[in-house]
């Protein structure tokens, strides 16, 4: 078929919602912006573990550590899955890792905010997953197989995690003062930049016509946002807390709840590299992997003798994927 | 603390596996690949799992001797100061690299296993009924350690050299898993096959052949052996792991979390 044909066959899939699967023929383009969404996904829950994994030697109970230590393990896993699905479009993931250390790929701005009390472990699962269910239970149907499969299984865990965030900011603004203090300092940190992690407004998001077309995207970045605070406005409730916007309030006529205009500088200064914790967050992700790269070669060195001398079959156990 | 003669006991095998789960802890996040993160992070999670039903006995023996419940898993772990930890010296001391804390677990949970391996068939039920849910962890942690040993020992001249710096500094910490304490002993006595020096023999037996097999150099039969933990005394680390873990407790007494 020539490429007029492919384009048409393709098309015909996106519109009669067939899932498009790593061996078909795809536009180079569509390629391309699935490999930065997956990637750019993938990266941030890597770099998502950090700031958490920063509580995990302090946690306040012992059921409190180790729910905690699952649920940054279970973003490991995400950061796996996805890592899988991006290489099926032809990527590796040493030249993933590569492009986020280089800082060539992103990830998710949010977690250039440091962790600076225990409520923010509960105001992460809240606010920080809250928003991020938001933004992938419609990646679940996304147009490409192995990216819309691979969100069922996190969208199913990042419902537990959110659940665990509430719960922890329940139990400190139903504790003492000082924990329900604590609990209003977290939401007030990390309120607005949860906001932000819907991304630009639409008019700014230079991907996202391209993006909705394709059905890699359903929604668009400000319907999405609406969404978050309507569901949030109505959860504070339960916990007693503020939501530091003195503009939210409920439209009727809109049948949503009005709120205050982000700070876009902010934003942008985020992405470009000036948030609290870039530089951190990204030298903690090289020290790990060059820290690591003589384990590496070891594994690799120690695969390749054991291939040397045992039956193939076997050797195919001791190889080891960076 | 005292009063059950059980109560010692149970806090040194608790000790043991959260400090252990907590300073592997340190690794999530950090590993050298994302499936060695998960896996080292699994490890950690069973460790501190295990000091849980150990410290839940122990708080229920406790509690039920005096008629109050004010021991929990918590207080046991939160509220007590370094003195009063039972736990080896081995599991506190810092991860180091890889190789260190790869070699650290496998010593570790080679003890484990053969200790919870004897426990299972103990007179005390309750003992017996979480050694065997650890037995099957402690199984799979030796089995996946081991497997790194040999990789690392077997590896490249720079994993071997770690690996053998490595051995050097754990070793004269092994010895402490087999003097036994008074505590020790009267668990033991209790059940007629146990024998902390049968324990040691096959401890040594394994351990030497997996080494070998990593093609590192076996430590010498006289090295001297750091001790102390068991009675509660401690290396520095300790104390600064405590300070860390026990913060939120210690500067808000009281609260539920």
């Amino acid at each position: 078929m020539d490429t007029e044909a492919l384009q048409q066959s393709f098309d015909e899939k996106i519109d009669k919602d067939i899932r498009i699967e790593p061996k078909d023929w795809m536009p180079a383009d569509y390629r391309k912006t699935l490999i930065r969404q997956i990637s750019q996904h993938a990266h941030s829950e890597i770099v998502g573990m950090l700031p958490e994994a920063n509580w995990i030697t302090r946690a306040p109970t012992l059921r409190r550590k180790c729910i905690l230590i699952a649920k940054v393990q279970d973003e490991a896993g995400h950061g796996l899955y996805l890592y899988c699905a991006a290489e099926t479009l032809n990527i590796t993931r040493e030249e993933m890792t590569e492009q986020l250390l280089t800082g060539k790929a992103k990830y998710s701005s949010i977690f250039n905010y440091p962790t600076l009390s225990w409520a923010d472990m509960g105001a992460i699962g809240w606010l920080v997953d809250g928003a991020a269910i938001i933004n992938q239970i419609p990646l679940c149907r996304t147009s490409y197989g192995p990216y819309a499969r691979g969100m069922v299984r996190i969208c199913k865990e990042e419902s537990f995690h959110q659940r665990q965030g509430f719960d922890i900011l329940l139990s400190l603004c139903r504790g003492s003062e000082a924990q329900k203090a604590m609990a209003q300092d977290a939401l007030n940190r990390w309120w607005w930049p949860s906001l932000m992690m819907f991304g630009p407004r639409d008019a700014d998001s230079p991907h996202t016509i391209q993006s909705m077309k394709w059905k890699i995207k359903r929604f668009t970045n400000d319907e999405l946002r609406q969404k978050f605070v309507d569901m949030c406005a109505q959860q504070v409730e339960v916990l007693g807390l503020q939501i530091p916007d003195p503009e939210l309030k409920w439209n009727e006529a809109r049948g949503h709840y009005d709120f205050g205009e982000i700070h876009w500088d902010e934003f942008w200064n985020v992405v470009k590299g000036n948030g609290p914790c870039n530089k951190e967050r990204i030298a903690a992700r090289t020290k790990a992997h060059e820290d690591g790269e003589w384990v590496r070669r070891a594994a690799l060195a120690y695969a390749q003798k054991q291939k040397s001398g045992i039956p193939e079959s076997q050797s195919a156990k001791a190889t080891i994927k960076d | 603390m005292h009063g059950d003669n059980t109560t010692d006991y149970l806090l040194f095998l608790a000790d043991s596996s959260l400090i252990m789960g907590q300073r592997l802890s340190e690794w999530t996040g950090h590993g050298p690949m994302l499936e060695q993160d998960i896996a080292i992070t699994n490890i950690s999670l069973d460790t501190i799992g295990q000091a849980r039903y150990f410290y839940q006995l122990a708080a229920k023996r406790q509690n039920e001797k005096t008629g109050k419940t004010e021991i929990t898993e918590d207080s046991l772990a939160y509220l007590r100061d370094a003195h009063q930890y039972r736990n080896l010296l081995l599991t506190e001391l810092p991860n180091g690299d890889w190789g260190q804390t790869i070699l650290k677990i496998y010593l570790y949970a080679n003890w484990q296993k053969l200790i919870y391996g004897k426990l299972i068939y103990a007179s005390d039920k309750d003992i017996a009924a979480i050694a065997d849910k650890a037995l099957k962890e402690v199984q799979y942690h030796t089995s996946w350690s081991s497997d790194w040993v040999r990789r690392l020992g077997d590896g490249t001249s720079e994993s071997h050299e770690r690996m053998e710096k490595a051995l050097e500094y754990l070793w004269p910490y092994t010895g402490e898993m087999f003097m036994e304490t008074d505590y020790e002993r009267r668990q033991y006595e209790r059940d007629k096959d146990f024998s902390l020096d049968t324990i040691r023999k096959e401890w040594t037996e394994e351990v030497y052949h997996i080494l070998q097999e990593a093609t590192l150099t076996l430590p010498q039969a006289d090295t001297f052996m750091h001790k102390g933990g068991k009675k509660g005394v401690h290396t520095e680390y300790l104390g600064y792991i405590l300070a860390e873990m026990q913060f939120l407790q210690r500067a808000y007494p009281g609260c539920e979390w």
